[in-house]
């Protein structure tokens, strides 16, 4: 597959009209093209950057107040290990299990927050009175900070997979509601008037304007919220949790397995990347219009 | 000319006298507008700024009005009112007779800077109307839209994204989005402005061939004095804020019109008059600020 794409990119330089490539083979395409650029290797070259600063203060010169801290190699080697010193690597099932819980509980709560804030915000937006009724209540329980519902939410929620999630929705639904008003709020006043004189009804403009044009803002607030959430997650986790990535930190530390918990917080920056990922590239799917026109623009 | 009359009428602003009769329309598919002493203000009682006071007006069917005035003096609030975003706060909006009451299909607005939705393809922004509406079948909407794409060439582009379009193209496609769904009036807030000279002129004639095609009653604004004069049946000067009508002019320049016309001594007469009103009006418009009357002064001297 990969010579075909190759051999379709030195056709295009040739100056041949061909179909513009999809899916994998556009991947391909665009990678090869960013070889030519200095993105690829600088990208490289900061990775390695960090990673010797992180090596020469904790391994190398081990330096003072870092040399408690487990330095690359020793993690490195500890998570790709079938056999870990500290019983926890990328082959252990505790390892899987806790990814794979803290993954559940964010696909819940993510869902959850999404499910409920993106509607309430394009109502709020969209009606005056609901907006009216519904935003100062939001506007006070929304500046209270998440880890002042712990104790709350394991007061009114039993076991430990109820208050996680409360929390994690929570801390995610008052981003997604606030942003996606915002989004509501900053669409042109001449789209509603053009809606109003080709003669829209309130449910045509709902659908047609105040959904559409809110959706740039819906999903920077949704990114914005998926972080959010993973937050809150890892902070009830720690309090309390029976397992997942929080509660792997937590616990590690408790019983002096840092490089456990190293691997932990480093599973949770990729984890979280990748979530990240997935909402832009779900926003991206649904704002082709959007796509196509900051593509002009060289973004 | 029963033309020629209505217009001597509303130029007394000052009686400001509705003209009663509505102008029925001759030819079906094309109104008139009557506006009768429309006052609309804004802002709180002890802060309130009139924008519009007594203003009367009456449009034609099957002419094009354009609407001249210094900068800042209401002409978009006119546009809203007539369009029935807004209500006026007295006076009376007439279409065909009926009072305007908000906004309507049979009133469209081209507005300043382009309103298709971004969101949406050229092609989708032009049958958006007719396809919320339901009130042409789906094959004809798509023998409609086909056409309009061939006059405002613009098909090869229709499967485009508005932002992926030129300024020009985008106002054009707003046209197309304006014509299908076949409005009594057209309302042209300063359609091209924000345009390079160039697409400017391409744009004016363009609109000007597909006006003389179709006649269609058209309210067109603008603060670009020729424009108006090559375009317009009839030119409206309207005065500093608080906006009235100071004079309407007739401009018989004959159609099909090119702009050659425009350095004709009859245009050119046309330009002087309406420079005359508009340069008094604006100078008054920098006198109630006060600060600037030095300026004014020299200003006023030097043009003497």
């Amino acid at each position: 597959m990969s010579d075909q794409a190759i051999s379709s990119v030195e056709a295009g330089k040739a100056g041949e009209v061909r179909a513009a490539p999809k899916g994998i083979m556009l991947a391909w395409y665009r990678f090869k093209k960013s070889l030519a650029t200095p993105d690829p290797y600088l990208m490289v070259f900061g990775i390695f950057l960090w990673l010797g600063t992180y090596y020469l203060l904790t391994e190398g010169w081990k330096v003072p107040r870092f040399e408690k801290i487990p330095g690359p190699v020793e993690v490195i080697t500890e998570f790709f290990s079938r056999d870990p010193i500290w019983g926890t690597s990328l082959f252990t099932e505790d390892f899987h299990t806790n990814v794979y819980v803290s993954c559940q509980r964010i696909l819940i709560s993510f869902g959850l927050a999404t499910g409920l804030g993106v509607p309430l915000g394009l109502f709020m937006g969209w009606s005056r009175k609901f907006k009216d009724y519904a935003f100062p209540i939001l506007e006070t329980l929304r500046p209270i900070p998440i880890l002042a519902w712990v104790p709350l939410a394991i007061v009114m929620f039993s076991g430990f997979e109820t208050p996680i999630i409360f929390l994690a929705t929570l801390a995610s639904f008052f981003v997604t509601t606030l942003n996606t008003l915002l989004g509501v709020e900053s669409i042109d006043e001449s789209y509603f008037r053009a809606a109003g004189c080709l003669g829209s009804k309130k449910h045509h403009v709902f659908w047609h304007v105040v959904v559409p044009g809110a959706m740039p803002f819906v999903f920077t607030g949704l990114q914005i919220s998926i972080g959010v959430a993973w937050f809150s997650l890892v902070a009830a986790e720690m309090i309390s949790g029976d397992f997942g990535l929080g509660y792997m930190i937590m616990d590690s530390y408790m019983v002096n397995k840092y490089v456990s918990m190293v691997m932990a917080m480093i599973s949770l920056g990729f984890v979280g990347w990748i979530t990240s990922a997935m909402v832009r590239w779900a926003g991206n799917r649904m704002m082709q219009w959007r796509v196509k026109a900051l593509a002009l623009e060289g973004r | 000319m029963a033309r020629k009359q209505t217009s001597t009428k509303s130029k007394a602003s000052s009686g400001g006298k509705p003209n009663g009769t509505t102008v029925a329309d001759k030819t079906s598919g094309k109104s008139g507008l009557e506006l009768s002493n429309v006052c609309k203000g804004y802002g709180d009682e002890w802060a309130r700024e009139e924008v519009l006071i007594d203003l009367s007006l009456s449009i034609l069917p099957g002419e094009l009005t354009a609407v001249v005035g210094p900068s800042g003096c209401g002409k978009s609030a006119l546009v809203n009112l007539i369009a029935g975003f807004e209500l006026p706060d007295s006076g009376e909006i007439l279409i065909d007779g009926s009072p305007v009451t908000g906004p309507g299909k049979d009133r469209l607005v081209v507005f300043q800077e382009s309103a298709l939705v971004p969101w949406q393809t050229a092609y989708q922004n032009v049958v958006f109307g007719p396809k919320l509406r339901r009130d042409m079948s789906p094959a004809q909407i798509k023998e409609e839209a086909d056409k309009l794409f061939e006059t405002v060439g613009l098909v090869e582009f229709k499967d485009k994204y508005p932002l992926q379009l030129s300024g020009g193209m985008q106002r054009r496609a707003e046209l197309a989005r304006a014509m299908i769904n076949q409005p009594k009036l057209m309302i042209m807030d300063e359609p091209f402005r924000g345009l390079d000279a160039m697409s400017r002129e391409l744009m004016q004639e363009f609109f000007l061939r597909l006006f003389e095609k179709n006649r269609r009653t058209n309210l067109f604004v603008t603060s670009e004095i020729e424009e108006a004069i090559f375009l317009a049946d009839r030119l409206v000067v309207l005065s500093n804020k608080p906006a009235h009508v100071r004079k309407v002019i007739d401009i018989k320049l004959e159609r099909p019109r090119d702009f050659h016309m425009l350095s004709s001594t009859q245009a050119y007469e046309y330009k002087r008059e309406a420079m005359e009103i508009l340069h008094e009006e604006a100078l008054k418009g920098f006198k109630s600020t006060d600060s600037q009357s030095d300026f004014v002064e020299a200003f006023s001297t030097q043009n003497d």
